[in-house]
């Protein structure tokens, strides 16, 4: 059975749990610029190029992966979320783009295949791909509305050098994920469906969108409506939300996109708010009876966690989703449905 | 998220180089930022979707294209809609697509450079993610027959099918040509988009059609008067045809009725090509309003001298805001001599003005961007009062408490509200009544934002029971404690019991009636018997669940046996076919006519005098004040009919059918559509003899007929309602939602006689009293969606789409299925001497799961439908 073919029959049983935050797990480790850096000949900095540990210390990310698949998680992402030539060229790093992304891919890979030789479940692999630091949608300069840093070939061959890598290393599918920027999600999307035709594998799409303030909106301003109407054209595996804030604040957003998506939901979310010393506190079980709220109105098919959330976390997650009903997909009536910000709809 | 509620939408046309002058001068000249203010402009004018042409000779179509996208897209007022790239280039298109977030329109696509080069832009159009204006243009030019409209269009839509372009994302445009050009080929081309849009309709399912409507009036250039006048009547004539969006100046369009009739004509004459000299006679009258635009200033400065009363409604109506804060302050200063206060000037001439805009947009004689205008005044005149609302409002003074009352989303009805809401404020009580249609946000927010002491919810028709379920589990999550009080007609102590008072953990109470609101309410406020009477309400609810689950639910037929044991006719009695068959249009229904028909008891049931008409008059207890109700009533009905309070639009349709299993298939011969009316079946245990019915059962499989009808007295009720709100009149506004409420039953029950002896005209000679009629002595039934024979309000858009109803009568439906005007009936006419009315009532999941599979909708949203059925 194919990948795609799999996770939908098991997504029709049941809810899937998908894995937590790397970045509290990383620093855990306390780690040094010569961890980081390894026997790389780089100029910049390294520290805090957590992507470049998929290279220099597989051994971490390695250990951090199968804590989740312990946990109970039926996917996990690949360490590459900055995985970009223009995240990269942060720390000087951008020929390494290419290889990031492929060992990234055939750590994770080695993982889930270890996990499944253990009790026979299969385990899949989403590719990270995340937003980058450079936006299509807005301008950095106040002064000029009009500018923009990047334009819309040049990110699409940036994204395209990152899909290639994912797949050739042996991703299941590709997630795009932590949305602030919805023309940036549609250039990826094409990106990545343009790498799949060529490698000629049916690599499915993930999709999932950020809100960054209370309204219900990304960066670039986009309702979670509109977002929708915006991409369902590229007929993504799962369409969802993840990070914004803690579960319970994401429950409304999360409502009114389930209601609307003729797809698989997935959402992961915060460990609640940050506190005042920028932490994540929100205990494993907090977050898994928020979830289970999320539950009980049969708003999702696939749960993890993004920032501050642990594998106690997913373990927790693991434990409120098991013998729980998932959500419905809802059939889509033909609208004809086009978008600004705002969603606009027609009887069609 | 709300489906746009016209058919039509409208297209911004100002941010388009070839078609604005001033526009092309400001982006020739750089001066991106004035361009800019275009776009908002015209946004805030009501363009719901905006169209960017940069097709200029002097310009690098390339740059301009993206730069303004990309300057448009910082302007969240401006972005909020969605764009339509426009050019004649697809490099140009390409390129603005690599630059629109949302989900754009390509305008536009075809088949001019052959079929390879078509697909080539739609599949990168689907790549995108847009959708795609097609024009009607192939490898040997443009369409302008209907004929060769319809050929390239379906060739079009094939084409696009065949490579899994949505359907719902083509917009066609078969070109819009000049008319009266003095050349007679052209003649007939107005006719020709009309007629192929009817056609096309049907051809290509989910399809849109588009048009740019200045080529039409070409041929009066520089006589603007007559331009508007042209495109006005041709709107009026092409969106019924299915004519769904076209670019255009909204600021430019004519009101039909305002037109001057004989220019009306006239134009009316050449777009319809009804007359081979029509042309020339046009062209004869234009020469009358050619240079009347400074003639119309001159008349628009007229309406200055009027009364302020008068000049709001103008300004509202027109949608002026120049004068609309001297006018507003000018109201307000004599409101306030008068010892009135602020908000009067909203309840009073503000409200009217907007009744009147209303009226016009519900019987398609305004359009959309138009009444956005409207209420953009409104809001300003608002704004301006506001802050001597604010300063007036009295502080302190707490009543015995305060309540929120709603109407809950997707339920329009509010007459028990109301009355629940003067009774309580009556006793004491402040209402916060925040209307129909509110959704459970609002109510919670209302609730913590006024402090509220409790929330009261109504509703009257069935999916309401389901959203007050929400409500409460809302409150429940918000860790909400006050009480909540449940009424209106379809809601139930044992609903309340079995499902709302278990998902809230606050109390919850069921009001039967208004003279019970108060009893209710006052207890729940009250120190010493709250906890007493919360503690019995709730343990009373207890036991009904208890009752409930210790009694086994009677067993169920299955489906299958149900069906095995349904109703059969007696085929020689089939009623002959019918001697008018199609849809019939009543457009202003004699309201004389229709006050014979008034059944009086349920008037009296509305205001809770319980008792027959007429004995009900004499009636010991409330005999003496249904009398002086009765005369009050009547009173009010000799204004409604001879002042014409109320207008009575009505359509009535009858096909040829057949009945297919559960489902009665009707022909549609207008469309050459078959529709499904799926129908359900009862499935209680049947003593010997009697069988489980279904209203399918009174169709004959080998061919037959039925009818279907809206009618509604609504129209005209706001202008009036809005007076008695302004005078604080609450009787009266009551009394008038429910004397139209009893005039749009008399108008089924007249159009159902009317049927029956003209129509249909299977009972030419019948004769019958009012009395025998409202005891359904005649023959053949008229049942409801929504009522026991039919429970299931979704039939009625399948309903409203056969007869065309919402155009037909202004009748528009809300998502849960509610009709607006509220004073509407709609249901369906069956012939059959045998057939008969009764309540479907439990039925079981076979039954469900089926249903589903026929309506083609998943298991939760049939079980939504169903619910009040459901077997549970």
């Amino acid at each position: 059975m194919s990948a795609r073919e799999e996770f939908v029959a098991r997504a029709a049983k049941q809810i899937l749990v998908f894995d937590g935050g790397y970045g509290t797990a990383i620093q855990s480790y306390k780690l040094t610029e010569a961890d980081y850096r390894g026997l790389l000949e780089v100029t910049h900095d390294q520290k805090g190029n957590n992507d470049l540990l998929s290279i220099t210390r597989p051994d971490i990310i390695k250990a951090i992966h199968s804590a989740y698949l312990d946990a109970g998680a039926d996917m996990i992402e690949t360490n590459t979320f900055s995985g970009t030539k223009i995240s990269m060229a942060d720390y000087g790093c951008e020929h390494l783009v290419r290889e990031l992304n492929l060992v990234s891919a055939k750590v994770a890979r080695e993982c889930c295949d270890e996990a499944e030789a253990k009790d026979g479940k299969r385990r899949f692999v989403a590719g990270s791909i995340g937003p980058t630091n450079k936006t299509l949608s807005l301008s950095p300069d106040v002064n000029d509305p009009g500018y923009r840093e990047i334009d819309f070939d040049y990110l699409k061959d940036v994204y395209r050098e990152q899909c290639d890598a994912l797949i050739e290393g042996g991703v299941d599918f590709l997630l795009i994920e932590t949305i602030f920027d919805t023309l940036n999600a549609k250039c990826a999307a094409m990106a990545a469906q343009e790498a799949a035709q060529a490698s000629g594998r049916d690599v499915p799409l993930m999709i999932s969108m950020t809100i960054t303030d209370m309204a219900g909106r990304n960066l670039s301003g986009h309702t979670v409506e509109a977002f929708w109407a915006a991409i369902r054209h590229v007929k993504p595996l799962t369409i969802g939300l993840n990070c914004s804030f803690g579960a319970d604040l994401l429950r409304p957003h999360l409502a009114a996109l389930s209601k609307q998506a003729n797809a698989l939901v997935m959402a992961y979310p915060n460990a609640g708010l940050p506190n005042d010393l920028a932490e994540y506190d929100e205990l494993p079980e907090t977050t898994a009876a928020l979830i289970g709220q999320w539950l009980d109105d049969g708003l999702v098919n696939i749960v993890g966690g993004c920032c501050g959330t642990t594998p106690a976390h997913i373990a927790a997650i693991a434990k409120a989703v098991e013998d729980r009903a998932p959500r419905q997909i809802p059939a889509a009536p033909t609208l004809t449905t086009l978008a600004g910000l705002e969603p606009f709809v027609m009887a069609a | 998220m709300n489906i746009s509620s016209s058919r039509f939408v409208n297209i911004g046309e100002r941010t388009n180089v070839t078609g604005s002058a001033k526009f092309k001068k400001l982006i020739l000249s750089g001066d991106y930022e004035a361009a800019v203010e275009v776009a908002r402009d015209q946004v805030e004018n009501g363009a719901q979707i905006v169209d960017i042409n940069m097709d200029e000779g002097l310009l690098d179509a390339h740059e301009a294209m993206t730069t303004f996208i990309k300057r448009i897209a910082a302007e969240p007022d401006i972005a909020r809609v969605p764009l339509m790239i426009d050019s004649s280039k697809w490099s140009v298109i390409e390129a603005g697509l690599k630059c629109v977030s949302g989900k754009p329109i390509v305008n536009s696509i075809s088949m001019k450079e052959g079929e390879e080069q078509f697909l080539y832009h739609a599949r990168l159009c689907m790549a995108y993610g847009a959708a795609a204006v097609v024009m009607a243009f192939d490898e040997t030019g443009q369409a302008d027959t209907k004929e060769r409209k319809v050929e390239i269009c379906k060739r079009a839509y094939d084409l696009l099918i065949g490579i899994g372009f949505p359907p719902e994302d083509i917009i066609f445009d078969p070109n819009i040509f000049a008319v009266a050009t003095g050349i007679e080929e052209h003649n007939n081309y107005g006719v020709d988009f009309i007629e192929a849009l009817k056609e096309l309709r049907v051809l290509c399912p989910h399809a849109h059609y588009s048009g740019g409507l200045s080529n039409l009036s070409f041929s009066f250039r520089g006589n603007e008067p007559v331009r508007r006048a042209m495109h006005s009547i041709f709107l009026y004539h092409a969106i019924p045809a299915g004519l769904d969006m076209a670019i255009v100046n909204a600021g430019q369009l004519d009101i039909y009725d305002d037109i001057d009739p004989e220019l009306r004509l006239a134009c009316e004459d050449v777009i319809l090509n009804r007359d081979p000299d029509a042309t020339e006679r046009l062209i004869t009258l234009a020469e009358k309003y050619r240079g009347t635009d400074v003639a119309q200033e001159k008349a628009e400065a007229e309406w200055r001298g009027w009364e302020v009363k008068k000049r709001l409604e103008h300004a509202l109506v027109k949608g002026i805001d120049a004068h609309i804060v001297d006018d507003t302050e000018e109201a307000r200063l004599a409101i306030k001599a008068a010892n009135g206060r602020p908000i009067e000037v909203i309840e009073g001439p503000l409200m009217d003005g907007m009744n009147v805009v209303g009226d016009l947009f519900g019987s398609g004689k305004m359009f959309l961007p138009q009444v956005v205008k409207s209420a953009r005044v409104m809001k300003k005149a608002v704004a301006h009062l506001f802050p001597y609302i604010e300063a007036e409002k009295e502080v302190g003074a707490k009543g015995k408490g305060k309540i929120i009352m709603a109407t809950v989303k997707g339920d329009v009805h509010d007459i028990g509200k109301n009355i629940v809401g003067v009774v309580l404020q009556c006793n004491g009580f402040e209402i916060v009544d925040l209307g129909v249609m509110v959704s459970w946000p609002d109510i919670l927010k209302a609730a913590n934002e006024n402090d509220a002491d409790m929330i009261g919810l109504s509703g009257l028709i069935t999916p309401s029971l389901d959203e007050m379920v929400t409500v409460a589990e809302e409150m429940q999550k918000a860790g909400m404690t006050m009480p909540l009080m449940i009424g209106g007609a379809t809601t139930s102590k044992t609903h309340t019991a079995l499902r709302i008072e278990p998902v809230y953990s606050g109390p919850v109470i069921h009001v039967l009636d208004a003279s019970r609101a108060v009893g209710v309410a006052g207890t729940l406020v009250s120190d010493t018997m709250a906890d007493k009477f919360v503690a019995d309400t709730r343990a009373e609810y207890e036991h009904i669940r208890d009752a409930r689950a210790g009694k086994t639910a009677k067993p169920l037929a299955t489906l299958e046996e149900a069906r095995a044991n349904s109703f059969e006719i007696d085929e020689s009695l089939k009623p002959a076919p019918p001697a008018k068959p199609g849809v019939h249009v009543y457009d202003d229904w004699d309201l004389a006519d229709l006050r014979n028909y008034i059944d009086w008891t349920p008037f009296f049931r509305a205001w809770e005098l319980h008792g027959n008409y007429p004995a009900i008059l004499t009636d010991p207890v409330v005999g003496e004040s249904a009398t002086s109700l009765f005369a009050d009533a009547n009173a009010m009905l000799d204004k409604i009919v001879n002042e014409k309070w109320l207008r009575a639009k009505g359509v009535a349709g009858l096909w040829p059918c057949w009945r297919d299993g559960d489902d009665v298939v009707v022909y549609c011969e207008q469309t050459e559509a078959h529709i499904r009316l799926p129908f359900l079946r009862q499935q209680i245990a049947k003593r010997e003899g009697r069988a489980n019915m279904c209203l399918a059962d009174f169709v004959s499989p080998y061919g037959d007929w039925i009818g279907g009808f809206a009618v509604t007295t609504g129209h005209g009720i706001g202008t009036h309602l809005a007076q008695f709100k302004a005078s604080i009149d609450d009787y009266s506004d009551i009394m008038l939602k429910a004397l139209a409420d009893r005039l749009a039953e008399a108008f089924a029950e007249r159009m159902h006689e009317h049927v029956r002896k003209d129509l249909w005209a299977y009972a030419p000679d019948e004769q019958f009293t009012m009395e025998a009629l409202n005891r359904e002595e005649y023959r053949g039934i008229r049942p409801a969606p929504g009522y026991p024979a039919c429970p299931d309000h979704s039939l009625k858009p399948i309903l409203f789409d056969l007869l065309d109803a919402t155009h037909k009568t202004g009748i528009t439906l809300t998502e849960s299925f509610a009709m607006l005007p509220t004073a509407a009936v709609s249901g369906f006419y069956f012939g059959h001497p045998q057939s008969e009315y009764f309540g479907v009532a439990r039925i079981g999941e076979d039954q469900v799961t089926e249903y589903a599979a026929r309506r083609d909708v998943d298991m939760a949203t049939a079980t939504r439908w169903l619910r009040p059925n459901l077997n549970e």
